[in-house]
């Protein structure tokens, strides 16, 4: 102990390394013991990958309760972050977000946060009986697209629900909009409330130039962010963030009541080994990548039909700052809804894109692509629109549907229910969830009164071909109700 | 001293040729270019490590690649060569006083910087009037030039892993559909059979070309340098047959020498093998 690590070091990996030389005879689990129980798995994996998946042991640390290597590691993520504590997540963005409800508020209190949230944010609500005070975002009716919450949208919640412990902001949301996250937190503080910052898509946003303002330097009080989606990890790999003002002994005991005891080390390994390429690389990582993004606004743009929007779109509040690492293309002037886009690109022209909507697609982009690939989306998207276009009459536009909460998501979640049509579902409190997955927006969340407007909505999504998840009868045609 | 150029043709099967000397080795932003001089088979390109061609069969391949569609249709003037960075194509090209313009599309620089210094004898006509040499990708310079703009497109790339993926792909052959007009022609390199990894290339490759051209055809040559010595060449066109709207008197009259294209190999040329017939229903059947 009492060396100085600096972010050329990854402590969890020399650790690993380490350990790989030692030839410790197994008997303990996982019961494939480095592959040989497997071979096939091995095979398939690699032998370095099934080898190196082991379990916590006295020199490679506990991330139930760090004390050497891992909580170094962690050390080094908060540095990298700019935060005063980092936590290894190894159930993704989804138990950092989790986590963060949990530690800000318990049964009966009150979180203020957009409607446009992922569902893990309401989920965190099921599991704790908050309440949740949505405040509408504002969005851009011509591209269908829910934007941040308005400063001043914010503000009025704040005043009505004195008593709230915490606003949740978006940072950025799926499309790649920001809101004035640093304004934002500054109305939290100065009424006893914490900031939280779900940054699932926001990793970039601590290592980029010119990037939108991360929830650490606005001065958030804790922060999830999925290392996964832009920084390099693992799929399922995340890392929740704290400020100053948080209780780390506290969060750790939080994250316990739900995470594994058995965390993967392969996860663990590349959250320490993407902070490490972040801290060093990420700068010249995110430049390449918004020469990519600019380039393919550009062209796109010059196909016709097609909308790929960036920062002339920003209005100095509910859209505050754009992502430009994101890819986002409004597709409905073409005559085809995103999620058609995202069909054909896939099916035709062998490109899998993150998620099509009803009128937009999105790319996700990084410094892993090539120009080829790049080329390759921007003629595919030429080639659908001279092949596939058509008159956009009659199209549909997504448009944000305000809810009516009539319970808070526990009760309605546990609610003696039963099971009725969809169309014939009008007026009755939901009990579950409703949303196309990606982005997993929540179209119905449980505890809201379904309109006529909302069940439309799910009908023309089902439709055209969007993939709908969440309630118990996986094909939508019925909804579970309070009875 | 005893030095072999070796190239894997599959995992299990490999071919050597005895090098005399390595005359440049670079990496460019795209690849690793070698040029090797031999006793066997004279100056030798090869691109990350892959070879490309050599001085004594180039002559097959470059040939078989222009005639074809120029004897098909003597009228074209208006062409689009992409990839070819060694010159080859364009040198027969230039042998057509009818074909007004040339736009040759090559990513790599340094591919044509070293064939101008060590392959002249391909890289000959590079330097004549009539081609305009474009540094940049071709899926993208397809995408952008006006509908209808060319007589001939001629696809000369290199395998599809790596480099020149983008070119075996459908958004690539469809822009090439927009970019001929109505009489246009598409021929590109077109793989083989005889291997399994080569003869998926070639039945990808074929069934996307069919999906967007009513005419597509292969036609085959033999190049002793390249894997199983047989090669294909696909031939798609929105009007014209080759087989039948062969022009041979009016090419026969231009008196070109060729070594290896003439116009009775032209009808020769499309009477394919069973392998490869087979190979293409199950891709078209697809």
């Amino acid at each position: 102990m009492g060396k100085i690590l600096t972010q050329q070091n990854a402590p969890l990996l020399e650790a690993m390394q380490e350990h790989k030389l030692n030839r410790i005879v197994r008997f303990d689990v996982p019961g494939h013991k480095g592959g040989r129980g497997n071979r096939e798995l091995a095979e398939f994996l690699g032998e370095t990958c099934v080898r190196m998946d082991v379990n916590s042991m006295k020199n490679l640390d506990n991330l139930c309760h760090p004390v050497s290597v891992i909580k170094e590691a962690q050390e080094l993520a908060a540095q990298a972050f700019g935060a005063e504590n980092a936590f290894f997540i190894v159930c993704g963005a989804t138990g950092a977000s989790q986590a963060m409800i949990l530690t800000a508020c318990k049964a009966g209190e009150k979180l203020i946060m957009p409607r446009n949230v992922h569902r893990s944010a309401i989920n965190a609500l099921v599991l704790n009986g908050a309440v949740p005070v949505y405040v509408d975002p504002d969005e851009n009716r011509e591209l269908g697209i829910p934007l941040g919450m308005s400063y001043e949208a914010v503000e009025k919640a704040v005043l009505e629900n004195p008593d709230a412990k915490a606003i949740l902001v978006n940072n950025p949301t799926y499309y790649g909009v920001c809101a004035d996250i640093n304004g934002l937190a500054e109305l939290a503080h100065s009424h006893g409330m914490m900031l939280l910052a779900d940054e699932a898509h926001g990793t970039h946003f601590y290592f980029g130039e010119e990037m939108p303002m991360s929830a650490m330097a606005a001065g958030a009080d804790m922060a999830s962010v999925s290392i996964h989606k832009t920084g390099g990890s693992l799929t399922q790999s995340a890392m929740l963030l704290c400020g100053k003002s948080v209780n780390a002994d506290r969060v750790r005991q939080i994250i316990n009541l739900t995470q594994t005891t058995s965390a993967s080390y392969l996860l663990m390994v590349s959250l320490d080994l993407a902070r490490r390429n972040l801290a060093l690389n990420g700068r010249d990582m995110f430049r390449k990548t918004m020469q990519f993004t600019d380039y393919a606004r550009e062209e796109i743009n010059q196909i016709g039909g097609y909308y790929a929007y960036g920062e002339e779109l920003c209005n100095g509040n509910s859209f505050y700052a754009f992502d430009k690492t994101k890819l986002s293309i409004h597709t409905r002037n073409t005559g085809l809804a995103g999620i058609e886009v995202y069909d054909l690109l896939r099916d035709e022209y062998g490109i899998q894109i993150e998620f099509g909507d009803i009128g937009n697609i999105l790319a996700i982009v990084t410094a892993g692509d090539r120009e080829l690939e790049i080329e390759r989306l921007i003629s595919s998207l030429a080639e659908i629109k001279r092949l596939y276009g058509k008159d956009p009459t009659g199209m549909l536009s997504s448009e944000y549907i305000a809810p009516h909460v009539e319970l808070a998501p526990q009760q309605a979640f546990y609610a003696v229910q039963e099971s009725v049509k969809l169309r014939e579902s009008e007026g009755r409190v939901c009990c579950e969830f409703v949303m196309c997955y990606p982005p997993g927006i929540p179209i119905l969340a449980p505890g809201e009164r379904i309109t006529n407007d909302i069940i439309d909505y799910i009908c023309y999504a089902k439709e055209k071909g969007c993939s709908l998840t969440g309630p118990q009868d996986m094909s939508i045609e019925t909804l579970c109700v309070v009875k | 001293m005893d030095i072999w150029y070796t190239e894997n043709h599959t995992d299990n099967v490999r071919m050597s040729i005895r090098v005399d000397r390595q005359l440049a080795s670079e990496q460019s932003d795209f690849q690793r270019i070698d040029i090797f001089e031999s006793n066997e088979f004279g100056r030798m390109l090869t691109l990350d490590g892959l070879l490309m061609l050599t001085e004594k069969d180039e002559y097959v391949y470059h040939e078989m690649i222009t005639h074809i569609p120029m004897a098909t249709n003597p009228d074209i003037s208006r062409v689009l060569v992409i990839g070819a960075g060694d010159g080859g194509t364009v040198r027969e090209l230039c042998r057509y006083d009818t074909i007004e313009h040339i736009d040759m599309v090559e990513i790599d620089f340094k591919v044509v910087e070293l064939s101008r210094k060590y392959l002249p004898f391909t890289a000959c006509s590079l330097d004549d009037p009539r081609v305009h040499i474009h540094y940049q990708d071709g899926l993208r310079f397809v995408r952008r030039v006006a509908e209808g703009a060319y007589d001939l497109i001629i696809v000369d790339s290199t395998d599809p892993f790596g480099v020149g993926e983008g070119l075996f792909t459908k958004e690539f052959y469809g822009s090439c559909y927009k970019a001929l007009s109505d009489e246009g022609i598409l021929v590109n390199q077109h793989e083989s059979t005889f291997y399994e990894s080569y003869r998926n290339s070639m039945k990808r490759a074929h069934s996307r070309i069919k999906s967007m051209f009513p005419i597509a055809l292969v036609y085959q040559a033999h190049i002793p340098t390249y894997p199983s010595g047989h090669w294909l060449f696909g031939f798609a066109s929105k009007k014209f047959d080759p087989r039948t709207d062969l022009q041979a008197y009016r090419w026969n009259r231009l008196g070109l020498k060729t070594k290896y294209y003439n116009t009775i190999l032209h009808h020769g040329c499309f009477a394919i093998p069973n392998n490869v017939r087979d190979a293409l229903r199950e891709a078209e059947n697809k």
